[in-house]
């Protein structure tokens, strides 16, 4: 635990929280983009490379991007005056957010004890990754890129059929 | 002799790091190389914008900024002086602090471009396993900054050409990617430095760059057209077309923070140009077998200023696209010619040498080019040239 693993944490808490308790939608996505920075950085510093720009390239080039855009074609960027930015069900929400941490931390903490301290760190390089996802996993895949076309086809005809209907 | 003109940068730099003592030596290096690299590219970029108006000059039969110093060459210097200080106006309803950081995201995300180029032999700031992915991934976080720029501003305008920059921005990225991926394939590695040693091979006094091939040249085309829409440079110029949008997402933005954006695009042009030319035209390798002997950071540099010059000379020759010319261009014309290249690419790799190859993958990139542009140009309807006159 260096001192630039507590700064990138930092970071990423702070984004966090800042993407859930900021009252401006727009300020809040930009929020939740510094966030997604942070555990890019986080995957980069544990010597993750591949995963740590796949992440800034999904998530900063596209994800945040779409959210942005979302926010922008659906309403205004302000909160409602009236009721304030918690939801009626925050109680219910909590609930389900403690539920996934103490799920998440028991995984980590039972995790621990298993590992070896005395064996190296595999170096994995793209190449590698590469290798694994054309050979052994090509067949998840290869489901996963049929998944994907058949939601950007569905998007294509969901938008279609809008555009008939307004003319 | 050649190895020390070749070396020189790389010389001067352990040099200048063996000046201190060694704990601070790691340091000293990356602070020395980074240093290099934040004073030197916007010094081109002082040069270019004269480089820019003289030959925009030129093209428009017109002489071009003259007025300060020999030929106008310290046109930049007043410029810097003007916006350095000119007032800084935000406007009122503006968003300060995004307002505020977005020229700082562009510049600072298009410098974090330039660490992975290799711009001579053992010239590169950090030779990376995954350097184009690097790239790519640094490259897609500038969207969000002209975004931030457009929507903080609080005006019609920016925020129109905001999203107009930031739709262009998506649909040509993946163009952009998937041009690149050829090379990926073909050279088998996404380290940039591996892809330039791929290339540095000669036969017959001929070198063996990626765009000296069927798959590499239609590559390099969409590349090109794809480089030219991510930069927004004219053609593709929509998101701050200056007819229709005053400026665009910068249009509130003067002074310092203006200059930043103005850097930032240049600097986006540099190192996209730099990137094409690493991946298509050998990277830092000479032209013909029989001028190895120049310095390799000459030939990177020579490639990279004939990119800028073709850029130029597309900015005076070609009109603005509309919007939807700009993207049926994009997802019905580059995107499909893009994913049979790589088709091409993967064919090219497992037919072997010979000339049959060669014979093949042409045949495969011109018919689809021939009868891709022939049914887009029946679906457009043009008749008969037609004139309107004021009256």
């Amino acid at each position: 635990m260096s001192f630039a693993f507590y700064l990138i944490a930092a970071l990423t808490v702070a984004g966090g929280l800042a993407a859930v308790l900021l009252k401006n939608t727009v300020h809040c996505a930009l929020a939740l983009t510094v966030a997604f920075a942070g555990l890019a950085f986080l995957f980069l510093q544990l010597d993750a490379q591949f995963a740590g720009f796949a992440q800034i390239l999904v998530y900063i080039g596209a994800v945040a991007i779409l959210v942005v855009f979302a926010i922008l074609l659906t309403r205004g960027s302000e909160t409602p005056k009236d009721g304030g930015i918690f939801s009626r069900t925050w109680l219910a929400g909590l609930a389900v957010a403690a539920a996934v941490f103490a799920m998440l931390g028991w995984a980590v903490l039972q995790s621990a004890p298993g590992l070896p301290g005395a064996t190296p760190e595999p170096t994995v390089t793209v190449g590698d990754i590469g290798v694994a996802l054309m050979g052994r996993y090509v067949l998840p895949l290869e489901i996963v890129a049929l998944l994907l076309t058949a939601a950007l086809i569905g998007a294509v005809i969901v938008a279609m059929h809008e555009k008939e209907g307004g003319k | 002799m050649f190895e020390t003109a070749d070396q020189i940068f790389v010389l001067l730099k352990h040099w200048l790091v063996g000046l201190l003592p060694m704990a601070l030596q790691p340091v000293a290096g990356v602070v020395v190389s980074v240093a290099a690299i934040v004073c030197f590219f916007p010094a081109l970029f002082a040069l270019t914008t004269v480089f820019e108006r003289k030959g925009l000059g030129r093209i428009q039969n017109r002489i071009g900024p003259n007025r300060t110093g020999p030929f106008g060459i310290l046109q930049p210097v007043a410029d810097g002086i003007k916006s350095l200080t000119k007032e800084d106006i935000v406007p009122l309803s503006a968003d300060g602090a995004v307002h505020f950081l977005a020229p700082l995201v562009l510049v600072v995300t298009v410098f974090m471009g330039f660490a992975v180029l290799p711009m001579g032999r053992n010239m590169v700031l950090a030779d990376m396993d995954a350097g184009l992915l690097f790239y790519f991934a640094i490259g897609a976080s500038t969207e969000l900054s002209v975004f931030m720029a457009g929507w903080s501003s609080r005006n019609k305008y920016s925020l129109m050409g905001a999203m107009r920059a930031v739709a262009q921005m998506i649909s040509y990225e993946v163009a952009l990617l998937l041009s690149s991926v050829a090379v990926v394939m073909i050279s088998g590695s996404l380290s940039l430095t591996k892809i330039v040693e791929a290339q540095n091979h000669y036969s017959y006094g001929l070198p063996h760059w990626y765009i000296f091939t069927p798959w590499g040249l239609a590559g390099f085309v969409m590349y090109a057209i794809a480089t030219t829409a991510e930069t927004n440079r004219s053609p593709f110029d929509l998101p701050e077309g200056e007819s229709e949008l005053v400026a665009g997402y910068h249009t509130e933005y003067s002074g310092f923070k203006f200059a930043l954006f103005f850097l930032g695009e240049y600097l986006a042009m540099f190192s996209i140009s730099g990137l094409g030319t690493t991946l298509f035209l050998g990277g830092w390798s000479a032209p013909f077998s029989f001028l190895t002997w120049v310095p390799s950071w000459f030939w990177f540099f020579s490639k990279l200023m004939m990119s800028i010059f073709v850029f130029i000379w597309l900015r005076g020759t070609l009109p603005r696209l509309r919007q939807d010319q700009l993207m049926n261009f994009a997802w019905k014309f580059v995107l499909p010619m893009c994913l049979l290249n790589l088709l091409v690419a993967g064919l090219w790799r497992f037919m072997g040498d010979g000339w049959l190859r060669w014979v093949i993958c042409s045949a495969i990139l011109v018919a689809a080019y021939v009868g891709l542009g022939w049914e887009e140009m029946r679906r457009m309807h043009i008749g008969a040239r037609s004139y309107r006159y004021a009256e």
